[in-house]
């Protein structure tokens, strides 16, 4: 029940009340599982990595596997450095990644440890690969240590050969999406013709098929040998400015490769700017096929209009995704009027008030929010239709409201991670939800005599 | 198999065999067979993981914040701490909980302090005095709890003397736990730091006249999937009245006088046997041992619990409720038996459910295999005989340990020494047997197994079922094995009492039988004879 929140807004500064984020850590181990061969390492106590790999493991219903330091109070007093050792050795002895991406915990930043130090004294077994990105849970969000365990691996694994020749690529990071996300961006890179590598890659890792044959590390993942290569690439498109960009900058400054910092591909105008980078870029075209998709979408749109303009939408979750989104709901001829994302950034706010400047109505903006918060704004202004994760259902279900599951995580509802949100087919996908959404209420507050076969 | 230990001894030996020396030394104390010739047995338990080996383990917060306050459900919870740890434990352990008439339910809320850079740096505690304030403002909780994460005890902040000058200035209840996720070496420690806290600042705070028959507390039972809703149907259905329950569904309202209940059930012996003991140190009030999982359990429960009461009224109502509950189920149940007969399980789970389930599957037909716990102690596995020897480690000692003694004016022994001890040679009155005893030759007893373990025991014994947790629950239907949940029972419950032994059979049958398994192997992997020439000659 969420019959405690009150329709009265007091003040508050210093308590959050269900959170629209989580810490830096599980968007590490989450990017560390898009490397091929990888094993996430939490340096901290058991329970973080406890929590994780349970949290991922319930939105992908897929096996996540990752280890810990397994911090004692002794260990947290004289440092953490006996616990990493011990550890690295029992992993490459019993589990033999080919790489270990270690992330650091709030245990661990706040006495200190500089695991780049401890590593440099640690015995790496003959080609296998450690890294290590300072994940402070106290910092930002869950998308913050997602970026800063990327941004890792550009730092640490970037190479530019001799020569600077350049590998006639194009690097992209996709973002913390979906492997049906990542299958989409790949296929319409394919369909273009276009050479890329692609990272943190987790299709092929978190939606492996059931075939009797447990394999702890899958097929998946980018490559070590392709992470060396990305700083031979021709330019970097990162999708999502809050989870890409900044591994996109550090490529410019480690390798000189261009960065070019794109919104996440949700919705029809964000993936048309998608396509005309990559044309700019390589100069291919869009081919026929991914054009008559688009085709397909402004179709669908078209006939379904009136199923959705003037509906107002409340939109929370992941900075990257909630901008898109928000874009995409626009597009649609909906009112978003209560745009929230949990992780703090003044940017988010700046870029959602951007898109709205032609918006008539009253509209709430904020980063940094919660759910309490996105609660009181619906109780004051009422919306037709919620757009978020799992947890919204309190929200939805207190106040009746339709809600249309997108984002991370979704714990209620199975087959998501499949499925892409991005590019012509996402969108078409998500027209479908929040039109099946929106007449299932209707179908279910129309007087039966009225009933209509035809919406 | 039962009879073939050497077979069993060479799994184990193989399962050691991937660990670098110092590990396979560790990992071969953790694990035995079961041979009832050789007498007692002795195993490693409740001790430091070692580093990167893949454990299912959580934290001290994790075992004090989700296990044993979650549940409580007029209390607000507020986490001082980085978001994470607030947020993992928002919903996640499926305690039910439904607010009595006109009380406060904040179970499907999360409280955090949602500590920053700066708090770490300057300290947290403004920032939480802060939060105190505002929950009471918007929430007027009668009882708030605060949960101390990993930074909390390394920065110093002082969190319970911010609990008690919160509670002198907004005259209600506020408790502090110091459960930093680096104490002790599992959930374990969580349970002690909560239960202690609880024992020392709530249960016995308030007197209440209660005109209770059979006033009993319900300890170490956490509603998972509704189980304790099931568990209080019976109970009330025979005469019985809860006055308190540690934790599931339960109210720090009513623990503050559970000292006037007359008996104290205890369901997960590992979590509260402590909490049980200083009741009747302190009270006079005796615990015993009961398990409300398996129809024969219960049923074994609920006869010992007449016993105890010595009233032959409620003796008579309690085989009354048997049998009606009973004749609902025994027919389908049975039915399952012969289904499921000859199939195996393996269960890692807890500290008590590893060993609570398995009457439940014998009942069903299921043998178990192998049989682990999470986070038990020794005493879990060879029974509270063991107590005496077990060595205090360094993780223990920084756990404080809480002294109770007579409460000169609350003391009130329930039973007479003589009556106890006439009736602690029929049930397990002050006395918990542990696991192995119960555990067929030949079986498996593994503690705190780890992904590798699973693994490899897996692939030697190839049990039909397999019971854990979330994480390696996808490991094993990768192997083409059905999981099942039991820690949270996945999406189903109640499992307690009667109806809820046939629910489990339903579930079990759901994911045995299920139609995916014999999916696996496609059509034509082992087809010969597709070999057509359309498009062009092979």
């Amino acid at each position: 029940m969420q019959d405690l929140v009150p329709k009265e807004y007091k003040e508050r500064n210093s308590l959050v009340i269900n959170p629209v984020k989580t810490c830096q850590p599980i968007g590490a181990m989450y990017a560390a599982l898009g490397v091929h061969g990888a094993l996430p390492h939490s340096h901290g106590s058991q329970g973080c990595c406890s929590y994780h790999r349970m949290h991922l493991t319930k939105h992908f219903r897929e096996p996540v596997v990752a280890s810990s330091s397994s911090f004692t109070e002794g260990a947290s007093v004289f440092g953490g450095r006996a616990n990493l050792e011990t550890a690295l050795k029992n992993i490459f002895a019993v589990y033999d990644p080919q790489v270990v991406a270690i992330n650091t915990t709030c245990l661990s930043e706040t006495i200190g440890d500089d695991i780049g130090s401890i590593i440099n004294g640690f015995d790496v077994p003959e080609g296998k690969t450690i890294i290590h990105a300072s994940t402070p849970s106290y910092v930002g969000s869950h998308i913050t240590g997602f970026s800063n365990m990327v941004k890792a691996m550009i730092k640490q694994l970037s190479e530019k050969n001799e020569e600077a020749k350049t590998n006639n690529k194009l690097n992209l990071i996709p973002g913390f999406v979906d492997p049906g996300d990542i299958r989409e961006i790949k296929r319409i890179l394919e369909a273009m013709d276009i050479d890329y590598i692609l990272f943190p890659d987790q299709s092929d890792v978190l939606d492996t098929p059931l075939d009797g044959n447990y394999d702890m590390y899958p097929e998946g993942g980018v490559t070590i040998p392709e992470l060396n290569d990305t700083g031979n690439s021709q330019a970097t498109i990162a999708l999502g400015e809050f989870a890409s960009a900044d591994s996109a900058f550090e490529l410019e400054k480690k390798h000189d490769v261009k960065p070019y910092i794109l919104k996440s591909p949700v919705g029809i105008k964000a993936t048309d700017e998608l396509l005309m980078q990559l044309m700019k870029l390589t100069g291919k075209e869009v081919p026929a096929k991914i054009e008559k998709e688009r085709g397909q979408l402004v179709d669908i749109i078209a006939d379904t209009h009136h199923q959705f303009h003037g509906k107002k939408v409340a939109v929370y979750g992941d900075p990257d995704i909630v901008i898109s989104l928000t874009e995409f709901v626009l597009s649609l001829g909906m009112r978003p009027v209560h745009v929230l994302t949990g992780t703090p950034d003044n940017k988010f706010e700046e870029t959602v008030t951007e898109m709205m400047s032609d918006a008539d109505w009253e509209y709430n903006i904020t980063a940094g929010g919660d759910l309490f918060q996105l609660h009181q704004w619906i109780k004051n202004d009422p919306v037709d239709l919620l757009l978020g994760n799992s947890y919204g259902k309190l929200v939805a279900r207190q106040e009746d409201i339709p809600l249309v599951r997108v984002g991370f995580p979704i714990l209620d509802r199975s087959v998501h991670s499949y499925l892409p949100t991005i590019g012509y087919k996402g969108a078409i996908l998500l027209v479908e939800k929040i039109s099946g959404a929106l007449l299932d209420r209707k179908d279910r507050d129309t007087d039966f005599e009225l009933t209509e076969f035809v919406l | 198999m039962k009879n073939n230990n050497a077979g069993i001894e060479d799994v184990l030996d193989e399962v050691l065999q991937s660990y670098p020396a110092k590990s396979m030394k560790n990992r071969k104390e953790h694990m035995l067979i079961k041979d009832q010739k050789k007498g007692k047995h002795k195993i490693k338990a409740n001790t430091r993981t070692i580093p990167g080996i893949i454990t299912n383990r959580g934290c001290a917060y994790a075992g004090c914040r989700g296990v044993v306050l979650g549940p409580l459900k007029d209390v607000v919870q507020l986490v001082h701490g980085p978001i994470g740890c607030s947020y993992y434990a928002w919903g996640m352990r499926r305690h039910q909980g439904v607010a009595a008439e006109g009380g406060k339910n904040f179970i499907n809320y999360t409280f955090s302090t949602d500590m920053q850079d700066s708090d770490v740096v300057f300290g947290g505690e403004r920032k939480l005095k802060e939060a105190i304030k505002e929950a009471v403002e918007i929430f007027n909780p009668s009882t708030i709890m605060i949960t101390a994460t990993c930074p909390v005890g390394l920065i110093g902040d002082d969190i319970n003397s911010i609990a008690r000058q919160a509670e002198a200035e907004y005259g209600i209840t506020v408790m502090a736990f110091n459960c930093e996720g680096y104490k002790g070496v599992s959930q374990s420690a969580g349970h002690h730091i909560a239960n202690n806290e609880i024992m020392a600042n709530l249960v016995g705070i308030e007197d209440k006249e209660l005109d209770y028959k059979y006033p009993i507390n319900l300890m170490g039972e956490y509603n998972i999937g509704g189980d304790a809703f099931e568990i209080e149907r019976i109970l009330e259905k025979i005469g019985y009245d809860i006055v308190a329950s540690f934790s599931g569904n339960g109210t720090a309202d009513q623990i503050k006088y559970s000292h006037e209940a007359d008996l104290n059930l205890v369901q997960c012996h590992r979590s509260i046997n402590y909490i049980a003991e200083m009741f009747e140190e302190k009270y006079g009030i005796p615990w015993l041992k009961v398990n409300f999982l398996g129809v024969d359990a219960t049923i074994k429960a609920l006869r010992n619990m007449a016993e105890y009461f010595d009233d032959p009224e409620l003796k008579e109502r309690t085989e009354k409720v048997i049998a009606e509950e009973l004749a609902q189920i025994e027919g389908p149940l049975n039915r399952y038996k012969e289904l499921f007969e000859g199939k195996t399980a393996f269960l890692f789970v807890g500290g008590s459910r590893a060993h609570h389930y398995q009457n439940v599957f014998k009942r069903i037909g299921i043998e178990t295999v192998v049989a682990g716990y999470e986070f038990g102690h020794r005493d879990d596995y060879e029974g509270r005989e063991v107590i005496p020897d077990i060595e205090m480690t360094a993780d223990d000692r920084n756990i404080p340990e809480l002294e109770v003694t007579k409460d000169d004016k609350k003391y009130n022994m329930r039973i007479s020494k003589a009556k106890k001890e006439e009736l602690q040679q029929k049930m397990p009155l002050d006395y918990y047997e542990g696991m192995i005893k119960e555990m067929e030759d030949g079986s498996i007893v593994i503690d705190d197994l780890n992904h590798h373990e699973h693994i490899k025991l897996t692939e030697a014994l190839e049990p039909d079922i397999f019971c854990s947790g979330i994480k390696d629950k996808y490991t094993s239907h990768k192997m083409g094995i059905f999981s099942k949940q039991l820690h949270s029972y996945d999406y189903s419950g109640p499992y307690a009492g009667f109806k809820g032994h046939l629910q489990f059979a339903e579930d079990i049958a759901a994911g045995i039988l299920n139609p995916s398994w014999s999916y696996i192997n496609p059509p034509w992997k082992d087809n010969v004879e597709l070999a057509g020439t359309i498009g062009g000659v092979r």
